[in-house]
């Protein structure tokens, strides 16, 4: 079971990693969503995966049962979808006022906080 | 987990049941005054949006606040060693622990002046024409995110904290009127995401490895691993803060960004992100794997090399009052990372101290140089000109800046790399001592260059009026005079860097402040 997950990880790692290389905004906030994704299958294998037992302590237990799952990265996965769609939101914003502003999507065209060097100055 | 084998009767063995002393709450003042202030300011936009002046007195007075209580922070560490405060008093490792020691303590009092400063330098600034409610609610929520990345002792946390200070940061790039701030802002934007992002799968793995995300217990129990898992986990967390700091090769987001926003953004921007990447190498890859980062300083040197070399190099190139900053930033960035390349007592002191004396340092030059393209209507210096004539004052203290900047006596950036360079040349490093040589003397030749062309060289034509704001010149003389302080008495700030230094190399203190119970 970890290793499927751990493969699949690796599927979405590497197609966010492709569409993070592209010149185009709208591909690469694909790639940030897919990045989010696999980076939460990450934290998801990094606990136990077992369906079995879940973690609940019943009625006058005070400890959890020694094979069932591990609720931290639960939590931890929980925190960081908020952070990851949160930031998504706030990137496809941006986007969009990019493509508002600069009228294009093209990362390479958007030359207006870089623009082509003009020579170093020579001489006093 | 340990703990689950055992039976727990008795909450006693799950809860701290010991009330946390009032004056420990010292340790969450930093973060917990900035974030809801700043959510006040939130709230009460509308209101004070109609008072000029008003929202930033109250930021104002909500920095010094946190300024005293850093400083004492810092006081009580120093004098009585970590302190660490649990949340919600659940027993370490299982809650989250904040952990100060005299590392994180001095950064955040550090970090505190900085934005008291660039606040200052904020009331100079032309009010924005955009619906904009001010920037300082983000400056705030920024100071907050830093201080927490500088205080956590647990490790998600920490990732928590730089998403923090990352949509602080988006806030602030994005607050203005200019096309020109969308565009830093997309790249700065999803680089930096990426950044944080790969740092979330580093701390994943680490979890999986070691089953717990707290650094005192993740110090004892990363020590005895294989090298392998730890040197790759150390790989990706060097990647994930290099992002961060802006070190060779993934440094291009900070030139394409930093010279967009208002000057007291980008001052704040140069003294807090890139050193909240370098404390990050600090504590996690230094303090928690002692020896990968032996076994693998080799690459954290040739990246360290490389990125010094870069930032002279892109100062050489720059005619741009607005850019110029950014490319010396960068050069310390190499400067810093030469330190942490060394793992030695020297090396890391110098990497301390460097920082510390940087967060004035970039704050200042940024400020001065801004209100340099400012009175010369143009951002590029070959066209200015004649500054020195229209103001000695600004022009004095950019040379000091300058002067610092490139390491030259009597300032403050002299001696740190005096001790990298010292460290650098004991372990027979000849090489990483020849950059940072070379890497002084071309950044002393660009900046020497561009204070020859942009201030001494008469003007073509004479603009009228050459006086600045006291709002923006104060924070900047302050600064310079902190920076001239550090360099004519460096012992206070070494004695400080020394200290902070040897808590990495030895964690035993931080770890008994931690797990009381353990042997110190």
């Amino acid at each position: 079971m970890e290793g499927l997950i751990a493969l699949l990880a690796t599927l979405y790692l590497a197609a966010a990693i492709y569409l993070l290389l592209s010149r185009h905004v709208v591909r690469m906030l694909l790639g940030i969503a897919l990045l989010g994704n696999g980076v939460n299958l990450i934290l998801f294998v990094s606990g136990r995966l077992t369906r079995s037992v879940p973690p609940v302590m019943v009625g006058a237990e005070e400890v959890l049962r020694a094979d069932a799952a591990n609720p931290l990265p639960q939590a931890l996965i929980l925190t960081a979808i908020v952070i990851s769609f949160s930031f998504f939101a706030f990137l496809l914003v941006l986007a969009y006022r990019a493509y508002q502003d600069l009228g294009t999507d093209d990362t390479a065209e958007m030359r207006l906080a870089e623009p082509d060097l003009p020579e170093p100055p020579r001489g006093y | 987990m340990a703990a689950a084998t055992k039976t727990m009767t008795d909450p006693a063995s799950a809860l701290v049941m010991v009330p946390t002393e009032a004056r420990d709450w010292l340790i969450v003042l930093p973060v917990l005054l900035p974030l809801i202030v700043a959510a006040g300011l939130i709230v009460a936009r509308h209101t004070l949006g109609r008072k000029p002046g008003l929202a930033n007195a109250i930021a104002l007075a909500t920095c010094g606040f946190t300024l005293v209580a850093t400083g004492l922070l810092l006081e009580r560490v120093l004098s009585q060693g970590p302190l660490t405060m649990m949340m919600g008093r659940w027993l370490p490792p299982f809650g989250i622990a904040f952990t100060a020691d005299a590392l994180g303590a001095a950064l955040a009092l550090a970090a505190s002046l900085a934005t008291l400063l660039a606040l200052v330098s904020e009331r100079a600034e032309k009010p924005s024409p955009a619906p904009a409610y001010g920037s300082e609610p983000f400056a705030l929520m920024l100071l907050a995110g830093v201080s927490g990345a500088f205080l956590t002792g647990d490790i998600f946390n920490l990732y928590v904290w730089f998403e923090v200070l990352l949509i602080a940061s988006f806030g602030l790039l994005t607050l203005g009127p200019e096309k020109v701030q969308i565009d830093g802002t997309l790249k700065y934007g999803f680089l930096n995401l990426a950044g944080t992002t790969l740092f979330l799968i580093a701390v994943g793995l680490l979890y999986g490895l070691t089953g717990t995300l707290n650094m005192a217990d993740l110090a004892g129990k990363l020590h005895g691993l294989t090298a392998g898992p730890v040197s790759t986990l150390f790989v990706l967390f060097f990647f994930a803060f290099g992002m961060k700091a802006a070190a060779f090769p993934v440094q291009y987001w900070l030139p394409a960004a930093y010279h967009t926003p208002r000057a007291a953004t980008a001052g704040l921007f140069a003294a807090l992100l890139t050193k909240v990447g370098i404390y990050g190498m600090l504590r996690v890859l230094v303090m928690l794997m002692p020896d990968s980062s032996d076994g693998l300083s080799l690459m954290v040197g040739i990246l360290a090399a490389a990125t010094m070399l870069f930032g002279a190099l892109g100062t050489l190139a720059e005619r741009d009052f607005r850019r110029l900053p950014g490319f010396v930033l960068i050069s310390g960035i190499g400067t810093m990372l030469a330190g942490i390349a060394l793992t030695s007592p020297g090396g890391l002191t110098g990497t301390i101290f460097y920082a510390l004396q940087s967060m004035a340092l970039m704050l200042a030059l940024y400020l001065a140089l801004f209100a340099a393209a400012r009175l010369s209507g143009t951002a590029d210096f070959t066209r200015a000109g004649g500054l020195y004539d229209r103001n000695p004052l600004l022009s004095a203290l950019v040379l000091s800046l300058f002067f610092a900047a490139s390491g030259l006596p009597p300032f403050s950036g002299f001696w740190p790399k005096a001790l990298i360079l010292k460290a650098a040349l004991d372990i027979g490093a000849w090489w990483l001592a020849a950059a940072l040589l070379v890497s002084g003397l071309l950044l002393s030749v660009g900046l020497a260059r561009a204070f020859l062309i942009g201030f001494m060289k008469p003007a073509e034509s004479i603009h009228p009026g050459g006086r600045l704001p006291l709002a923006t010149l104060l924070p900047v003389a302050l600064l310079t005079a902190l920076v001239t302080l550090a360099g004519l008495y460096p012992a206070p700030l070494m004695d400080l860097a020394g200290g902070a230094a040897g808590g990495l190399a030895d964690p035993a203190a931080y770890i008994h402040s931690v797990f009381p119970e353990a042997a110190p």
